[in-house]
């Protein structure tokens, strides 16, 4: 059962989206997160509202699958709320006991809420319509300047790499190990927090010993198909930019203007 | 010379106690000697720890030789110059599919051999497509290997040491972890190299029913070559297996039962055909 588990939470569909290079995508999501920070008035966020609907609409992806990756920052969400709210100085709109909610908190929290949603959507987004293995060579690629500063680009996207394709692999060995250790009487289900945790060192025991035996095993693999980093290496699937790509850039880029207009500079 | 050979090849391990204090020394591979021609099929018989991973590593300059040496088409594996060369040339095929398949997604995994060796883009789609094809396994290009059976993973594993070229594929213990259907599939497919493509194959094995097609068959104990021939003149000396605690196929086995209550057959009897065809059934 743990073999489906799909990692990251690529959704596959045939769109314009899902075609682009995994660089344009990279790089358009860094500068929509740029651009939250940037705007500072609701009209901005309207305009990133909208490029934000033109894209989901555009990638094919059911909204609820975007809207999925929110449950996990709800927490985070209201406590950014709250704190934004009762804790920012300013003009009293409304007070009780000893908080008191300002008008420059409502906007603060208000701005903070969009951020964060439109920030979790964007770039959900970008996981959502891109593999894994597509998102680490993009990565490899926008990274390689870094090459000269002798940061080893190359290995640490390989690695990345590794560890994905090794985690349906490990997390199927935890099952094994947890089943023969319930066989032997083992309980992983009752008592506290902590009580569950301590249950679990036997079993990390045993899954470390296999995950560094595996790691020696796919270094020797390696090494006899004759990998020696990534000098001299070609690619299968190089990464190169079509026409799609170039306007995929130019629309981000005309974004980015929109948003500094209407997010900095004009005024109703 | 043939492709690869063998001069009184030495391999000691060091032991360490808890400490790590030197304890002694353990030879793996003792005064070896080896000549594998090309286009031939060796297998490589013997129970755990006789040895006979430990000299397959030494094919692959994956482990260098204590004492002796060990050419690669002539090569010396030691010589730092041609260690590219050499596992390139004899590329190498492991136990565990889960621990050799580095790629995501089947071609991608075939792929991973050529681009180490820079070859360019366009031929890496013409190898992958080529060793897919040759090991049956085309039509599952663009699965993720985790969704593959085992023998299935091991024929992918093969197919990515091919793309490379290879004149000699090693194969240690390959179906060691498969069921029975698997290791037929693995040992059909290897069988097929060697006969369509002329790929040397030495093959490392405890399973007897594997070699039968063998040229050639090596046994090992405590490192050294206990015995040697084809795997008819090996079979026929059954009391000699069963003292290196090697299982004899069951055929043999049986034939050599019955020529000792006095039926009289030929030793080294393989196949139940050949058994059935003497006893003229």
């Amino acid at each position: 059962m743990l073999r489906d588990i799909t990692l990251g939470q690529y959704y596959h569909a045939d769109s314009a989206i899902h075609r682009l290079d995994p660089r344009v995508k990279l790089v358009t999501t860094l500068l929509f997160i740029v651009s939250l920070f940037i705007i500072n008035n609701f009209i901005g966020y309207i305009v990133a509202g909208l490029f934000l609907i033109f894209l989901i609409k555009l990638s094919k992806v059911p909204f609820r699958f975007i809207v999925r990756g929110m449950k996990a920052i709800v927490f985070l969400l209201v406590l950014a709320v709250v704190f934004n709210l009762f804790l920012t100085p300013g003009e009293t709109v409304f007070s009780f006991w000893k908080l008191t909610i300002t008008k420059e908190g409502i906007r603060l929290a208000a701005f903070m809420a969009i951020r964060l949603i439109f920030l979790i959507i964007g770039s959900s987004l970008m996981t959502l319509t891109t593999t894994p293995n597509q998102l680490t060579d993009g990565m490899e690629k926008l990274l390689s300047p870094l090459n000269k500063l002798h940061v080893p680009v190359h290995e640490i996207s390989m690695m990345m790499a590794i560890a994905l394709r090794f985690i349906p692999i490990l997390l199927e060995e935890t099952d094994k190990i947890m089943k023969a250790q319930i066989a032997r009487g083992a309980d992983f289900e009752s008592g506290n927090l902590i009580k569950k945790a301590k249950s679990l060192v036997p079993l990390l025991v045993p899954l470390f010993l296999s995950a560094f035996r595996r790691a020696n095993d796919l270094a020797m693999a390696m090494e006899a198909r004759c990998y020696r980093g990534g000098e001299n290496r070609t690619k299968m699937k190089p990464l190169l930019y079509h026409k799609q790509d170039a306007i995929a850039y130019g629309i981000a880029w005309l974004y980015v203007v929109f948003c500094v207009y209407f997010g900095r500079i004009f005024t109703l | 010379m043939g492709i690869i050979e063998a001069k009184k090849l030495v391999f000691e391990y060091i032991r360490r106690d808890e400490e790590g204090n030197v304890e002694g020394f353990t030879r793996a591979v003792d005064e070896v000697d080896l000549d594998v021609k090309q286009g031939d099929f060796m297998a490589i018989l013997g129970h755990n720890g006789s040895g006979k991973s430990t000299l397959a590593k030494h094919m692959n300059a994956i482990l260098y030789p204590t004492e002796g040496t060990i050419w690669v088409e002539g090569k010396d594996t030691t010589n730092e110059e041609y260690l590219w060369d050499i596992r390139q040339n004899a590329g190498m095929v492991f136990q565990n599919p889960d621990n050799q398949i580095i790629g995501q997604v089947v071609e991608e995994d075939v792929g991973f051999g050529p681009e180490n060796m820079g070859v360019p883009t366009k031929e890496i789609w013409e190898r992958v497509e080529e060793s897919l094809k040759a090991v049956g396994m085309y039509k599952y290009r663009k699965h993720s290997p985790n969704k593959l059976s085992g023998g299935q993973k091991q024929r992918v594993s093969i197919a990515g040491v091919i793309a490379m070229h290879p004149k000699c594929i090693i194969l240690d213990e390959p179906t060691a972890m498969l069921d029975p259907n698997g290791r037929k599939e693995v040992i059909r497919a290897v069988r097929a190299l060697n006969q369509a493509e002329g790929i040397t194959v030495i093959l490392i094995t405890h399973y007897m029913e594997e070699i039968i097609h063998a040229d050639r068959a090596i046994v090992m104990d405590k490192g050294h070559i206990a015995m040697q021939g084809t795997p008819k003149e090996i079979f026929s000396q059954v009391e000699k297996l069963k003292e290196l605690r090697l299982d004899v196929p069951q055929v043999t086995l049986l034939a050599y039962e019955l020529k000792k209550s006095g039926i009289n057959l030929p030793d080294g009897i393989l196949t139940c055909e050949e058994l059935m065809k003497e006893l003229k059934l």
